[in-house]
């Protein structure tokens, strides 16, 4: 079933870290197997975050020897990090096994898509290793367990920032691990995020395409077909709008996706109208949600609410 | 139910409802409002209008503020107002008995799903699946609706006065559906009986596989779904319309009488086991 939800502060910033804690938790029924945040802080000048794990949770059980490899996973990874020329100006541990990175390119490095593939890939060649995010603004957080334990465990309330989408997820087509959990980011491009409710059908006709075109899939989930397709579609010159209008006509099956850049957030319904989504649009704030009672933990007071239609694109700035 | 009058057939049949000629063991009417006698569910409430509670829903879950309905109702109350519903799920769902019930807020899913009776308002909107399978009664929306609403709807009147969601009335089997506003994609999705009528736009596909009902639209239609013809408005439903709109305080943008009706081509399989004289031909 999967629950998924949104919110972006319209000229302003909020605790976005609390705030999608609580739009998920309400969502938990849809989906108890893993949850995740994208969200998007307060960019720290020119510095990127870098989201990775070197491990799967269910790794922990399989043994002591996985600690030392895990130990030995991560300095290759900060080996390599320095031998790109890229300091390392920021380290936490968010748990035993995912960590947050704050990186400085060298200042005569633009970051472009080509130089962060280039790293990306350099980095996801260490056995294990994962991006899970690496921009200026967007960080992604995604771990087995509910809206809360996940919050609790990578200290997500009293995190500023502007905008936000995150995902609670039913395993359907793919496994109970971080790999397959939402949302995902849309490899190799700084801060562009997706989550997605439903099931696309024209999954692997797409995946063969992207890939001979030379994008990687780290999962079997076709929910990150969507993030790659997405950024596929920008890097030829689509804005963000247009992607997602083409997304619909070209992606088949029953979805609801959201996505996220730096600096706004995007909904896109399939032509069905198969996959539920509420949306509450004021000028300051907009929150949406797979359900109301979602939106209602941040927004108690009587608002109005609606349903988007079907094939119906909608993007939002900061 | 009562014996029709040769008369009142024809009206009926004007109206295009069927179902009230019809006596099959799967067509008949098992309620009436009129008829005081459909209300003795076992362990009905006998409940009194004018004594009224409200329930503060804050701080409670959906089967906790269905219970409270009940319990209150167990002790006369007719009239029972929820505060703060917040857009939980299920709420006023499954109640079988004349009760005047008004929620001061939003429902989640399956809101006032399996009712037969009640008399709901809903200050708010609804999520997916609003009134399912309601066999009598009314339920009024002030704002908007959710995707499924009405579905297999069975009798009673389910108005929403701003826009409703996709497949809107999808397997209705009696009663009547009105929206306000717009309605989304596939709205009277295997309809089979009772009507809908959308004061304004109709999404695409409209009353696709319809095998029986009528639906009435005041807007566009982005398209008709497969075996969904144009009808042509009688007087008795110009008449009924006008009434019916007038009964909520709606009224058609440019007239009743120039609603578009949409009835089935009647090209599909039709299931309707008392015209077997139709299925002999099919057959």
């Amino acid at each position: 079933m999967c629950g998924i939800a949104g919110l972006i502060h319209r000229g302003s910033s909020g605790d976005i870290g609390a705030e999608m804690t609580t739009m998920l938790q309400a969502l938990k029924h849809r989906g108890p197997d893993s949850t995740g945040f994208a969200i998007y802080g307060l960019p720290a000048g020119s510095d990127h975050v870098m989201r990775f794990k070197v491990a799967e949770q269910e790794d922990l059980a399989s043994g002591f020897e996985i600690h030392g490899q895990i130990r030995e996973r991560k300095a290759e990874v900060e080996s390599r990090i320095r031998s790109m020329d890229v300091e390392i100006v920021g380290e936490e541990e968010a748990t035993q096994y995912a960590f947050r990175y704050r990186l400085r390119f060298p200042a005569d490095d633009d970051g472009g898509q080509a130089r962060i593939k280039r790293f990306a890939d350099y980095i996801e060649d260490v056995e294990g290793a994962e991006i899970l995010s690496l921009g200026r603004a967007l960080e992604l957080i995604k771990d087995l367990g509910d809206a809360g334990v996940v919050s609790t465990q990578y200290g997500l309330a009293g995190f500023q920032g502007t905008h936000a989408i995150g995902h609670t997820r039913m395993a359907t087509e793919s496994d109970v691990d971080i790999r397959s959990a939402h949302p995902y980011w849309a490899y190799p491009f700084n801060d562009i995020s997706v989550v997605h409710n439903g099931q696309l059908t024209n999954y692997w006709k797409f995946r063969r395409a992207l890939e001979h075109r030379g994008h990687r899939f780290m999962s079997n989930c076709d929910s990150e077909l969507i993030a790659v397709y997405l950024a596929d579609r920008i890097e030829r010159g689509d804005v963000l709008q247009d992607a997602m209008e083409r997304s619909v006509s070209e992606l088949d099956g029953v979805f609801t996706y959201l996505v996220a850049t730096a600096d706004s957030l995007g909904m896109a319904k399939d032509t069905m109208a198969a996959k539920p989504m509420v949306l509450y649009e004021a000028e300051d704030f907009v929150g949406l949600a797979s359900e109301e009672v979602a939106i209602r933990g941040v927004m108690p007071d009587e608002i109005d609410t609606w349903d988007p239609y079907e094939g119906e694109v909608k993007v939002w700035q900061n | 139910m009562a014996e029709l009058s040769p008369a009142d057939r024809h009206k009926s049949h004007d109206l295009g409802l069927h179902a009230e000629q019809l006596s099959g063991r799967t067509q008949q009417v098992f309620f009436s409002p009129e008829e005081g006698d459909n209300y003795t569910y076992p362990e009905g409430f006998d409940v009194d209008f004018t004594k009224k509670a409200e329930i503060d829903a804050a701080e409670m879950d959906g089967p906790q503020v269905n219970l409270r309905i009940r319990e209150l109702m167990g002790e006369g109350y007719g009239h029972i107002v929820v505060k703060n519903p917040l857009a939980k799920h299920s709420l006023g769902v499954g109640i079988l008995n004349r009760l005047k019930l008004d929620f001061e807020g939003s429902l989640g899913y399956f809101g006032c799903g399996l009712i037969d009776g009640p008399n709901v308002h809903i200050q708010g909107r609804v999520g997916w699946s609003c009134a399912e399978n309601m066999m009598a009664g009314v339920v009024v929306i002030e704002k908007n609706a959710g995707s499924t609403f009405g579905a297999a709807l069975r009798g009673g009147d389910l108005v929403c006065k701003g826009d409703v969601g996709s497949r809107t009335g999808i397997d209705m089997k009696g009663g009547t559906i009105i929206v306000g506003g717009r309605a989304g994609a596939f709205t009277g999705f295997m309809m089979q009986r009772g009507r809908i009528v959308i004061l304004g736009d109709a999404g695409i596909n409209l009353g696709d596989s319809l095998y029986d009902g009528t639906i009435f639209v005041g807007g566009t239609i982005a398209s008709l779904g497969v075996d969904a013809v144009p009808g042509e408005i009688t007087d008795v439903e110009a008449g009924w319309l006008e009434k019916k709109l007038a009964t909520y305080g709606l009224k058609a943008p440019r007239g009743v009488e120039n609603l578009t009706k949409i009835v089935a081509g009647k090209q599909l399989w039709n299931y309707d086991n008392l015209e077997p004289s139709e299925k002999k031909i099919a057959l």
